[in-house]
């Protein structure tokens, strides 16, 4: 199972032949275990990796630290989920260290976040400061190198 | 004036160029081909032990090591060798670090071979294993295996071979380049026949960690074995180090103490860089080894099934990289398949006479390479088959 979640996690669109192929088993058995994966939300869903400025559109990455003085009684959760309702949020984390919550913004332009951080993050209720700093340029994101470099060369035939 | 006399010496003229020379040429000026003739990982050397090789020279460690190599290399190598395969070595005085596993066999032949001593060496095999034991002053016994028997050596053949004169035996498993590998029975009858013989044994494991059904069986995991066993093992395979030039010899002392004396007179000692970037590789490496091993397996039967399919029976290769198919279904010779393929589609392999008369019929195809890249290749591969009839 973990193979086949590997394989998956590599290319998301390897046929089912191709998993059985790859891992020795039948095509049957490939799919139901990839069916029983997505029934059990093990493979929650599939998505492609996207160089966007190679696309030449424009995708502001950001984080945005947010500190925050929690609701007595509810916690952090509270706040979470109010801030991760934001369609403009792409992942929320709760951190330790100097500040509470790490969100990650991605998409549209810098004029977005701004304002996104201007209008709806800052003034939430517990809030009491953000510190949002942009991505410049991405080297790796997710396991993939994003910048092109030259491929180490071996001989053509060697014994 | 005085008659000019040869400027080579006859030993060495009298040695074949490689099979796979002419080969290399003729792709080489093909730079768009697919090769599936390379005899070397895809995969680069680990960050992490890469990182260890450029702070060794940041440090300054550009000097001479002992003949033998550093301490903490060997003590690694020797909790390697017992957490691996069972086998324990005392770093002191029974492992030298060599200049690949090359080297080791060239001065483990060199060692022990007296003028004219016979070496039994099976073949299909490693290219330079005849030239190390010719240029050794030695004899090479060349004994075909077969794919009848998964191209794994038998006793019976090795018994006709022998004569009085053969001091040693010289195999390989996992092979190169047939993916063969050696189970334990079939390597404690190997042992026995040279025991019975009082033959030394030298064991190029270099492909042990790239097994990928059951657990590798080294030709020195037994008693009798290991007294006479000259066990040979290197990083460029398992940790794709293959540039860094860095293998190593196991084996009783009397004869490792011999070796690291020839070994300081031809080499001095192995690269300090490379010396002190394996001690990472086999420090913090396991799960990199893993991953690759994990990925050659379904390369591996990837490549088998195609195969098949076409039409080119192929027994299963347990080990290394490489798939061994048979040829003869076309009607071509391997010489004649390989070049036809590389003209007429453009995908590299190696003729298996280039590692043995008993290659003849077999081409090598090796799977060190990206899985689209294989598949692209099968595909031309299969066209190639059924245009020329399988």
């Amino acid at each position: 199972m973990e193979e086949i979640l590997q394989l998956l996690s590599e290319d998301a669109r390897l046929t089912d032949a191709q998993i059985a192929e790859r891992t020795g088993i039948s095509e049957a058995e490939a799919k139901d275990a990839v069916a029983k994966l997505e029934k059990d939300k093990v493979i929650r869903r599939y998505k492609t990796v996207i160089d966007w400025e190679r696309a030449g559109i424009e995708h502001v990455f950001g984080f945005i630290e947010v500190r925050c003085a929690p609701e007595r009684g509810v916690g952090f959760d509270a706040v979470a989920e109010r801030i991760m309702e934001f369609p403009e949020v792409h992942s929320l984390y709760l951190m330790s260290g100097a500040y509470d919550f790490l969100v990650v913004i991605q998409g549209g332009n810098m004029r977005d976040v701004a304002y996104f951080v201007a209008e709806k993050l800052a003034p939430l209720d517990h809030v009491v400061g953000t510190a949002t700093h942009f991505v410049l340029r991405r080297y790796k994101v997710d396991g993939d190198v994003m910048v092109e470099r030259a491929q180490a060369k071996r001989l053509p035939v060697t014994p | 004036m005085a008659k000019t006399r040869p400027r080579v010496a006859r030993r060495v003229q009298t040695l074949r160029p490689s099979g796979i020379r002419r080969f290399f040429e003729l792709v080489e000026r093909m730079p768009e081909a697919i090769s599936l003739g390379i005899g070397e990982p895809d995969f680069i050397t680990p960050w992490r032990v890469r990182e260890a090789g450029i702070y060794s020279l940041e440090r300054g460690h550009t000097h001479y090591t002992p003949n033998r190599g550093i301490g903490p290399l060997l003590q690694e190598i020797a909790q390697y060798l017992d957490r691996r395969f069972g086998v324990s070595y005392d770093p002191d005085t029974e492992l030298v670090v060599t200049v690949g596993g090359s080297e080791a066999i060239d001065v483990a032949l060199r060692t022990v071979l007296e003028p004219n001593d016979g070496v039994l060496i099976p073949q299909p095999c490693f290219v330079s294993y005849v030239p190390c034991a010719v240029l050794a002053g030695g004899r090479a016994l060349q004994v075909s295996t077969s794919v009848e028997h998964d191209f794994q050596v038998q006793v019976d053949d090795l018994a006709e071979a022998y004569d009085e004169g053969t001091r040693a035996l010289l195999i390989s498993y996992p092979s190169n380049p047939t993916g063969a590998v050696m189970p334990r029975a079939g390597m404690e009858a190997l042992v026995e026949f040279a025991a019975d013989r009082d033959m030394l044994i030298i064991s190029d494991e270099i492909y042990a960690e790239l097994t990928y059904d059951g657990a590798h069986c080294s030709a020195a995991a037994t008693p009798v074995g290991r007294q006479r066993t000259i066990l040979v093992g290197g990083f460029s395979k398992a940790w794709a180090m293959t540039g860094w030039r860095l293998g190593f010899a196991a084996g009783p002392a009397d004869i490792i103490e011999a070796m690291v004396k020839v070994h300081s007179y031809a080499v001095m000692c192995s690269p300090t860089t490379a010396q002190e970037a394996a001690i990472e590789a086999l420090r913090g490496c396991d799960e990199e080894i893993d991953q690759m091993r994990r990925e050659y397996n379904q390369r591996r039967r990837v490549m088998l099934n195609r195969l098949n399919e076409m039409g080119l029976s192929c027994f299963e290769p347990k080990g290394a990289f490489y798939a061994f198919p048979s040829v003869s279904a076309t009607g071509l010779t391997s010489e004649q398949f390989a070049e036809r393929l590389l003209e007429e589609e453009k995908v590299a392999v190696v003729p298996g006479t280039a590692f043995g008369p008993s290659g003849e019929g077999f081409v090598r195809c090796s799977y060190a390479t990206s899985m689209p890249l294989i598949e692209e290749a099968m595909l031309r591969m299969a066209g190639f088959v059924s245009r020329v009839g399988g």
